[in-house]
């Protein structure tokens, strides 16, 4: 256990982290595997590219990005069938070539790509609700070490809000898991 | 063999240098928006960004004078502005094919190539989302490419195939550059992270929105990810489809054919990969990028104009047939006149460049040789310009009563309306290689072998029951 551990402070109130850096994927996603199996659910991987296998190994269920997407898609089928309908067909119809004013085949290129967009605004917008991003305040910045989550180290990060979090275990868990490095992010004015 | 099997197992060659690490793949593409600009890119800029000046002081001259200060006339009613138009769309095409559909059937090779095809689909959208709405004329009665109501009331037509156009167009604007930029997100946190001074860490840390690579926001990531490609495909598809329906809906011979749809997306998606070929050949030499952006990718991408420019090739032969088969005399005199007419030398350009040219690449040694596929791909790109002049000019030029017959001289206006769009594309392309990472960080760590959690382990528990591939999975582990 001579992993060294190092302690960053954050301003008051924002939540305290165990950060802890691996050097590859397996590492990061085996402890992973032993935070799961511990029963713990307030704890995260922080990697610089997503790993096959990781979402099973914190033991995650499914996106539920798709449901945002096909209601919004619906959405906009919706709007075009109503934009068409009303404008050429209610407030203002015109006869052109001869063709009803509501002429069914003629919606198809407007209702498609309305739907199409508007499920394009629920998978981005969906995910960034389902992400609650933008956040560009969160306690694992506060650590120096953390920039190389977006190059070439992988991180696990357990909050202490965890029900299973206790002050001297859990780091002693964390070591067992060979990282090159613990940190301790936490209110250290309190 | 699954898609998540190391490359090498699946028979394909490296598709990044082997000594590639994580850490030399953030190095390689970050360090190009950090370095200060190589001359080479300066001069490039600068002469970009006055063709941009040349196509305001363009288009502002049109505005004040109206559309008389171009060529068209009657009968030539459409002649550059719609031919610069279906030209920068389908180069467009390219971005989205490797971006969505290459996404979708796993073909890993993209993901060298598929940021900087992605950022020439938005910026050639651009330039192509000028000309319609500087030909309609009175730009004061622009809006009513919108589903705007005018003065008396009137809704545009929604059963006109140009109105279709508006909507497609826009909508593929919007969906490409969500895209692009919800596979940006890890890549400018990455630069937020890397950066030196304050301005850049306030600007990429913004614009990353706070992205730190959360497992969590991965799998929400990936699964947009997924969906947007999911959307793009048929999407790309719809709006070459729809730019044809511009044609193909009148009556008009040499217009009104119902193969204009594929053989537009099939056009759209050659004339794009020449273009990415283009831009990609001189990046990769200009900023020494040889060890991610390698043969393989060059020769695939040949490959690929090889089969467009054929299946283009075929579509201009089945035109022919169908013209002389239909027994339609007007449909036959276009065609007859395309190829011996007073536009023969267009047509024929057009069929050295786009049929002939390509069929070069059936040889290995001519595929993968750099000079060579970057003179075709200019060649392609005059090519599919000229495809676009031939369809719309040669049908127009001659209606259906001698008295109507006329020919298209471009103006001065024309020419510099159009190098002037070359110039806004280039800018910004220029731009986006200077201060964005052209290649998609993450995404090519995550092809290494190493990114794979089971790297390095005994591969008799890691891919149990997987016997074909043993060997070279094998091999692959121990290499590194």
């Amino acid at each position: 256990m001579s992993v060294e551990t190092t302690t960053v402070s954050v301003p008051e109130g924002r939540p305290a982290l165990l950060l802890a850096e691996y050097e590859t994927p397996g590492a990061c996603m085996k402890a992973a595997e032993k935070l799961r199996d511990a029963g713990f659910t307030k704890f995260d991987t922080h990697t610089p590219f997503p790993i096959h296998g990781m979402d099973a190994a914190m033991g995650m269920g499914d996106s539920k990005l798709g449901w945002i997407v096909l209601v919004m898609g619906i959405t906009g089928l919706m709007t075009g069938i109503a934009l068409i309908t009303y404008a050429n067909g209610i407030d203002y119809p015109i006869i052109v070539g001869g063709k009803p004013a509501i002429s069914i085949p003629a919606y198809v290129p407007v209702c498609f790509e309305l739907t199409i967009l508007l499920s394009a605004f629920g998978a981005v917008f969906g995910m960034f609700g389902l992400n609650q991003l933008p956040r560009h305040h969160h306690p694992v910045f506060e650590s120096d070490r953390f920039k190389a989550a977006t190059d070439d180290k992988f991180f696990v990060s357990v909050e202490y809000a965890d029900p299973k979090f206790d002050a001297d275990r859990t780091p002693e868990l964390i070591a067992s898991t060979h990282p090159n490095h613990i940190e301790i992010i936490e209110d250290t004015e309190s | 063999m699954s898609f998540d099997a190391p490359i090498k197992a699946i028979g394909e060659k490296d598709l990044v240098a082997p000594k590639s690490t994580f850490k030399s793949i953030t190095e390689a593409v970050a360090r190009v928006t950090e370095n200060p600009a190589p001359k080479g890119w300066w001069i490039a800029f600068l002469t970009a960004f006055s063709f941009t000046g040349v196509l305001l002081g363009s288009i502002g001259y049109l505005f004040w004078k109206g559309v008389g200060v171009w060529g068209n006339n009657s009968p030539v009613g459409w002649a550059w502005d719609i031919t610069n138009f279906v030209w920068w769309v389908g180069i467009g095409h390219a971005g989205t094919l490797i971006s969505a559909v290459l996404f979708l059937f796993r073909q890993k090779w993209r993901t060298s190539i598929n940021r900087f095809a992605e950022a020439m689909t938005i910026f050639a959208v651009i330039c192509a989302l000028i000309f319609p709405g500087i030909h309609v004329g009175r730009v004061w009665h622009a809006y009513y490419l919108a589903p705007i109501p005018n003065q008396m009331g009137i809704w545009p037509n929604f059963k006109s195939p140009l109105l279709w156009d508006v909507f497609a167009v826009s909508t593929y604007f919007t969906v490409s550059s969500l895209f692009w930029f919800v596979g940006l997100i890890p890549d400018l946190a990455t630069l937020r992270d890397r950066a030196k001074n304050s301005l850049r860490r306030m600007v990429y840390g913004f614009l990353a929105l706070g992205w730190r690579g959360s497992n969590r926001h991965w799998q929400n990531y990936e699964r947009a990810y997924m969906i947007l490609a999911a959307l793009s495909t048929p999407l790309v598809l719809s709006v070459h489809s729809v730019v044809s329906f511009d044609f193909a809906t009148s009556v008009e011979p040499g217009w009104h054919t119902t193969i204009f749809p594929p053989y537009f997306v099939a056009g759209a998606v050659f004339s794009g990969f020449a273009m990415v070929m283009t831009l990609l050949l001189i990046a990769r030499s200009v900023f020494k990028l040889t060890d991610l952006v390698t043969m393989t990718h060059v020769e695939l991408m040949n490959k690929i104009m090889l089969a467009t420019g054929s299946l283009v090739g075929y579509a201009y032969a089945m035109e022919f047939f169908i013209a002389w088969y239909s027994g339609n005399e007007y449909e036959r005199y276009v065609f007859i006149n395309r190829a011996t007419g007073p536009y023969a030398w267009a047509y024929w350009i057009m069929i050295s460049c786009n049929v002939i040219s390509p069929q070069l690449f059936w040889s290995k040694r001519l595929r993968t040789n750099i000079p060579l596929s970057f003179v075709v791909s200019i060649f392609i790109n005059i090519g599919m310009w000229f495809e676009r002049f031939v369809i719309i000019v040669t049908s127009l030029h001659r209606d259906f009563i001698p008295s109507s017959w006329g020919y298209f001289h471009p103006t001065l206006v024309d020419i510099t309306t159009y190098l002037g769009s070359l110039g806004l594309f280039f800018t910004l392309f220029l731009l986006f290689l200077r201060w964005v990472p052209m290649i998609a960080i993450a995404e090519l760590k995550s092809i290494l072998p190493e990114a794979d959690p089971h790297h390095g382990e005994h591969h008799d528990e890691a891919h149990e029951g997987d016997s074909h591939g043993e060997p070279a999975l094998a091999t692959t582990a121990e290499g590194h």
